[in-house]
């Protein structure tokens, strides 16, 4: 076989292989609508589960899994802002930023059960709050750090050297140059870290369940002290803990989160990909 | 990292910046030094909580190949193997598909194709795992059992659920890698008449091979932390599988698995509990060391991971 034959097997090969991975991730999202969409209308978003879990709506679950992102931002964004402007802006290049550094890829790597285990040991038990939903927040919190520090750091550091030569060039003062220059300017980046950060947390279901899930509650969590249902979990529960789950319950259920996560992933890539379109520098 | 210092010369103004805007910038050092405080206060309470294990549990019984927690018998041997058997699978299909995926993304594709594979990949990274592994649980295992095996919740049925979610580490670190191969070498090559499979085969992928090395890592990291979809498609028999290819289709039960389901229903403080946060103390370990060795080769490559991504 001759050369160029063998390239445009092997081309047309690689080619096939690509299609053959990505083709899946829409097949999955299209079956998931097929086989969901019927179980979904107002009232399952709206109503409580009741007979065993097996009848009504996904409502407290939905709504807990709410509370707990936006608990999660308030516990995990000023620290990881705080922390990419640090590692942008102030570190030097030095063993303790390489510290730091280090310590960021590995949080990312660490498993989610492990998350898990440091809730449990840390904030249910050690601090005394229970299973609850601040426990929870503080867990998730800093699982989502290195996703959101990562992506705001890149953010700020795309933001050209020019802006901050003139800034300081008329006077301002470092943190002046950075609050009134670089951030404004990173913003769209850093949203969208924030964004990546929130749909990791609503998706979880390892570090909450010791930490704020319940299987099922008849009241909403009425201060962040409480514990509460989530949607990841009672997905677990209806598809493997409860006999005679009707099937079109638990798709419906499961096309609710990811559309909920998946909602999250798409406005942070169109953010992102308007960032790039319409830069200017 | 050599961007580090970003302003030139001296600080203009520095002796005029109020002490407010001096706390401003101690917080915001205290904020950066915390992610080391963070990852050492994780290991500190798995440590608390699991070190009374090596102490309660004899070695020759941790080391053993029974995990029956009613008979007081908490051996790990069999829990690593399914880990470890459960992971090699997901890698052995994840690695060459997502080489083969980076490779076309990064030098075969147009520009056109690449901006709707990389949002597609980006859309699979962000799909919960419990949905993948409900999907596992619901489509997967029961047509594995219908192509013959004696049931469809094997150490298979979690790897190919695990390679999927394991694909988006490893074609984005992989087309790191291949991006951080000068252009130069692709020019050299094609102009003294190779193809431009030659090409990739023979250049570009040896020259991105500590790259790939890495993505490798970075998906074994995440395959071994896995814990949701495992838990819901392995089917969670602790035993230890006879050698051969048949260990593939049998139920296993991995580390994470047995930590989700049974920490909801020990007490608090009992052998039982101290085993599973020793299982944790494990499992930190063990992604410690591959994100430390992998940080550590990207480090040594000069490169900052993803920087081109925004």
């Amino acid at each position: 076989m001759s050369r160029q034959k063998t390239n445009q097997l092997m081309i047309a090969l690689i080619t096939t292989i690509a299609i053959i991975v990505v083709i899946p991730v829409i097949l999955v999202i299209l079956f998931m609508f097929y086989n969901g969409l019927s179980a979904l209308n107002w009232e399952f978003l709206t109503t409580a589960p009741y007979n065993g879990l097996r009848q009504g709506g996904i409502m407290p679950a939905l709504l807990g899994t709410v509370y707990l992102t936006f608990a999660t931002a308030i516990v995990s964004f000023p620290l990881a802002i705080a922390a990419a402007i640090y590692l942008a802006e102030y570190a030097r290049d030095n063993r303790l930023t390489r510290a730091v550094r280090l310590a960021i890829v590995n949080l990312a790597g660490i498993p989610s059960i492990v998350y898990g285990l440091f809730g449990l040991g840390a904030f249910v038990l050690f601090m005394g709050f229970g299973t609850s939903i601040i426990a929870g927040a503080l867990t998730l919190g800093i699982l989502t750090l290195p996703v959101v520090i990562s992506t705001a750091e890149e953010a700020i550091l795309a933001v050209p050297q020019e802006f901050r030569t003139v800034s300081l060039s008329l006077g301002a003062t470092r943190w002046q140059t950075i609050r009134y220059q670089v951030l404004p300017q990173a913003l769209p980046g850093i949203i969208t870290g924030i964004i990546l950060g929130l749909g990791r947390a609503a998706g979880e279901t390892a570090p909450i369940l010791f930490t704020v899930a319940a299987v099922y509650l008849p009241e909403l969590p009425k201060s962040i002290f409480d514990q509460s249902m989530a949607l990841p979990y009672h997905l677990y529960v209806i598809a493997t803990q409860v006999p005679g789950m009707p099937l079109s319950v638990q798709y419906g259920t499961a096309l609710v989160l990811l559309l909920l996560v998946l909602s999250l992933t798409l406005v942070a890539t169109i953010i992102r990909t308007n960032i790039r379109r319409h830069r200017q520098w | 990292m050599e961007q580090t210092a970003p302003f030139i010369g001296s600080r203009p103004a520095a002796e005029q910046r109020h002490w407010g805007e001096w706390i401003i910038e101690k917080l915001i050092q205290v904020a950066g030094l915390s992610t080391i405080v963070i990852i050492g206060l994780i290991f500190f309470f798995l440590l608390r909580e699991g070190l009374p294990a090596f102490f309660e549990v004899p070695l020759r019984t941790l080391l053993g190949g029974r995990w029956y927690p009613i008979e007081n018998l908490f051996g790990l041997w069999p829990l690593l193997v399914g880990s470890l058997l459960v992971t090699a699978g997901a890698i052995l299909i994840a690695v060459p598909l997502g080489l083969i995926t980076a490779i076309y993304m990064g030098e075969i594709a147009p520009r056109w194709q690449r901006e709707i594979l990389k949002p597609l990949i980006e859309m699979l990274a962000g799909i919960p795992s419990i949905v993948l592994g409900f999907l596992g649980w619901v489509v997967l295992a029961p047509l594995i059992q219908q192509a013959g095996a004696s049931t469809g919740l094997t150490a298979f049925t979690g790897s190919i659920i695990l390679a999927y979610m394991s694909l988006p580490t490893i074609i984005s670190s992989s087309e790191d890698a291949l991006s951080a191969v000068p252009t130069e070498y692709r020019d050299g090559a094609l102009a003294i008449g190779a193809t431009q499979w030659q090409t990739i085969w023979r250049v570009v992928v040896p020259a991105a091979r500590s790259g790939i090395v890495i993505a490798i890592m970075l998906g074994i990291g995440r395959a071994i932390g896995e814990t949701m979809a495992v838990l819901m498609v392995t089917g969670n028999a602790a035993n230890v599988p006879a050698l051969g290819l048949g260990m593939f289709f049998q139920p296993v039960r991995t580390m994470t698995a047995t930590i989700a389901a049974e920490m909801g229903e020990v007490a608090n403080g009992s052998v039982h509990y101290h085993t599973l946060f020793a299982i944790g103390i494990l499992l930190f370990v063990i992604t410690f060391a591959i994100n430390s060795l992998a940080g550590r080769l990207v480090g040594t490559q000069g490169k900052r991971r993803r920087s081109s991504q925004l």
